[in-house]
């Protein structure tokens, strides 16, 4: 079920930078591991300045697509291309992008400041010209004044930050990002995720994140890619990829929903009109991948769009069923409830300010929705 | 009650820690000791000090050829492992195959194997060669029980070496040479460092298989088995054997620092929760 976040999310007014040239062209992209394969015909395009991440669960080959992007892979069949340049043949070392990994690869015999300022050794920049950029760097992430600590008396969440400077002083066109805050403590990643969306806006930089964590692809991204098993099954923005997935698998990948079996009464080009044992007649919108397969179809709630409905009060629209379980979860509380008609029971989020954490189990309860929630999308 | 305990069972092994490490170390404490003692036969009680037999060593050209070939013969002997050792430490560490398991046993069984053996074996296969015996075929005995110490060596100093350090100094720009010179060298010469001192060590001391695989040419334990004969070189021996023991603590100390050294940067970097 979805966690409430603690932190702000990021204000949408300071999307500035956003504009419509791609900015990496991913086409018909293929990789063969021998015969598995990793990545299947999967095409994409990255608009400038977009914080895009790419979401699935392990091996779904999104770190594969995102090595192909920095050089450090290349694919079977399929072209990649970066500000309009195709990428074929050209080594990691030559490419306009640059990488925080992982494991943050910091340099263990180096310093902060020596860590930062690696790359740009190359440019044999005039020697002030580069320590102004290595201090620009760390300040943006916040590390002033530490360019002397060796990288071994760095914490997890500092670490991090110079593996984020080191990647910014380049001024890359394109900033990879693969699962960057997968060890860190659940707060410092929250804390994180909130500073590289701020980051991202203050540089203007086209960042790519790999994870296979929803909320953080939610919590950030203009725009998410969910991928399975070599496919990507979805590409649009994090509010649409939540609340209009295509498919089950996607609808399940990003949090909890109830699946609910309908009978197609009529299909027309953009909407469905189906009939459901539980919900009655609804009219939804088709969603854009949908195919029809016989007279079925499967309808989506999740479980925050269904709402407790108290003492007299009435909706426009409810259904009536009985409380069988009851979790307690501090904030919100999680029921689950028996639709006469449904065969599975219904999952339902309700947050704790009127009481739900103390519904006894058994009790007859009446709970509101709204048709828009109820979305049709393939099996 | 509990403390009483306590406290004679910590009596009792500090009192058998003491008689182990006396054990181990008196015959080599003798040593230093007669070698500054002014009488000529190794006896007790000592009869006075005297760094006489010290002054006497440079003196003698034969003891100095010696050393000069027990230099010669180390340091080609521990340069020749290393490299062997760093080609198959980077195998064992960077790659998986089949019978890597296999191959790692076989380099390091010449620790086991008894060194009489090894060394009556490789005169038989260096005379079916018609190789002639030289310092070079000491140095082919040494390079084969060297290698699984320096083995041994630089596998701990690669592992737990992150891939991604490599490609992190390519994805900043850096070429295939340049992230060997500035990331891969730096990290890994302490271990190369300390495989080079253990191997040379080892080629010092070592007395069979130089014994077996020698022409006319001696090496230093070779020089102090031949003085051993002559009951008035004995203190010069002494002597020497106490710089040779010197020189081997010393080494061994340093090549441990580095070990040590290495395999910290390559833990610390490997572990991501700080």
């Amino acid at each position: 079920m979805p966690e409430r976040r603690q932190t702000e999310p990021p204000h949408a007014a300071e999307r500035s930078q956003q504009t419509e040239r791609p900015m990496i062209e991913i086409r018909d992209v293929t990789r063969f591991y021998g015969s598995f394969k990793a990545l299947d015909d999967a095409s994409l395009t990255i608009k400038e300045g977009e914080f895009f991440s790419l979401l699935g669960p392990s091996g779904c080959g999104k770190t594969t697509l995102l090595r192909m992007i920095a050089g450090f892979d290349n694919p079977t069949s399929g072209l990649i291309s970066v500000d309009g340049q195709s990428m074929e043949g050209i080594p990691a070392n030559r490419r306009p992008t640059n990488m925080v990994f992982q494991s943050y690869a910091i340099f263990p015999h180096l310093n902060v400041e020596q860590n930062v300022a690696y790359g740009l050794k190359r440019l044999r920049l005039e020697r002030s010209e580069e320590t102004r950029r290595v201090e620009e760097a760390l300040a943006q992430v916040s590390l002033t004044g530490l360019g002397k600590r060796l990288a071994t008396e760095l914490s997890g969440g500092q670490r991090q930050r110079v593996a984020l400077a080191r990647a910014l002083v380049m001024r890359p066109k394109v900033l990879l990002l693969d699962e960057p805050l997968s060890a860190l403590d659940k707060k410092l990643r929250e804390q994180m995720q909130v500073e590289l969306r701020r980051l991202q806006q203050a540089v203007g930089i086209t960042f790519v994140l790999v994870t296979h964590d929803q909320y953080e692809a939610l919590a950030m991204s203009d725009r998410i890619a969910v991928m399975f098993g070599g496919r990507i099954a979805q590409v649009a923005s994090p509010k649409e990829i939540y609340q209009r997935p295509v498919n089950r698998q996607v609808a399940d990948f990003l949090g909890g929903m109830n699946f609910v079996k309908a009978e197609i009464v009529e299909e027309s080009g953009a909407s469905l009109v189906v009939d459901t044992l539980g919900f009655g007649r609804v009219n939804t919108d088709k969603p854009k991948a949908f195919v029809r397969n016989g007279g079925a179809a499967t309808l989506g709630i999740r479980p925050e769009r269904l709402r407790v409905l108290w003492d007299n009060a009435t909706a426009k629209f409810e259904v009536a069923g009985k409380v069988v379980e009851r979790h307690y979860f501090g904030e919100i509380t999680h029921l689950i409830v028996e639709i006469p008609g449904l065969e599975k029971p219904l999952s339902v989020t309700e947050t704790n300010d009127f009481g739900a954490d103390d519904i006894p189990v058994g009790t007859s309860i009446r709970l509101a929705y709204d048709p828009e929630a109820l979305v049709a999308m393939a099996d | 009650m509990t403390a009483m305990r306590r406290f004679l069972a910590s009596g009792w092994l500090s009192a058998y820690a003491f008689v182990y490490v006396v054990f181990l170390y008196l015959p080599v404490i003798f040593l230093p000791i007669f070698s500054v003692n002014s009488a000529a036969t190794p006896k007790f009680p000592l009869s006075g000090f005297t760094l006489k037999w010290y002054q006497d060593l440079p003196r003698n050209p034969a003891l100095l050829e010696a050393a000069w070939n027990s230099l010669v013969v180390g340091v080609s002997a521990a340069m020749l492992s290393t490299v062997l050792g760093i080609l198959a430490a980077r195998s064992i560490t960077r790659y998986r195959y089949p019978g890597r398991r296999a191959i790692n046993g076989l380099i390091m069984a010449p620790l086991v194997l008894p060194e009489i053996i090894v060394a009556i074996s490789m005169l038989l296969v260096i005379l079916q060669l018609g190789l002639s015996l030289s310092l070079f075929t000491i140095v082919l005995g040494h390079v084969l029980i060297c290698v699984p110490y320096s083995m041994t060596v630089l596998t701990a100093g690669f592992e737990g070496f992150d891939r991604s350090l490599e490609e992190a100094s390519a994805d900043l720009g850096e070429s295939a040479f340049g992230t060997f010179r500035r990331v891969t060298l730096p990290m890994v010469a302490p271990a190369i460092i300390s495989s080079l001192l253990v191997c040379f060590t080892i080629s010092l001391d070592e007395f069979i298989i130089a014994f077996f695989l020698t022409g006319t040419e001696a090496t230093l334990p070779i020089y102090i088995w031949g003085q051993l004969r002559f009951a008035s070189k004995l203190p010069g021996v002494l002597a020497l054997g106490t710089l040779l023991l010197a020189a081997s603590f010393l080494l061994m100390t340093i090549a441990e620092v580095l070990r040590r050294r290495a395999a910290r940067r390559t833990q610390n970097e490997g572990g991501l929760h700080a």
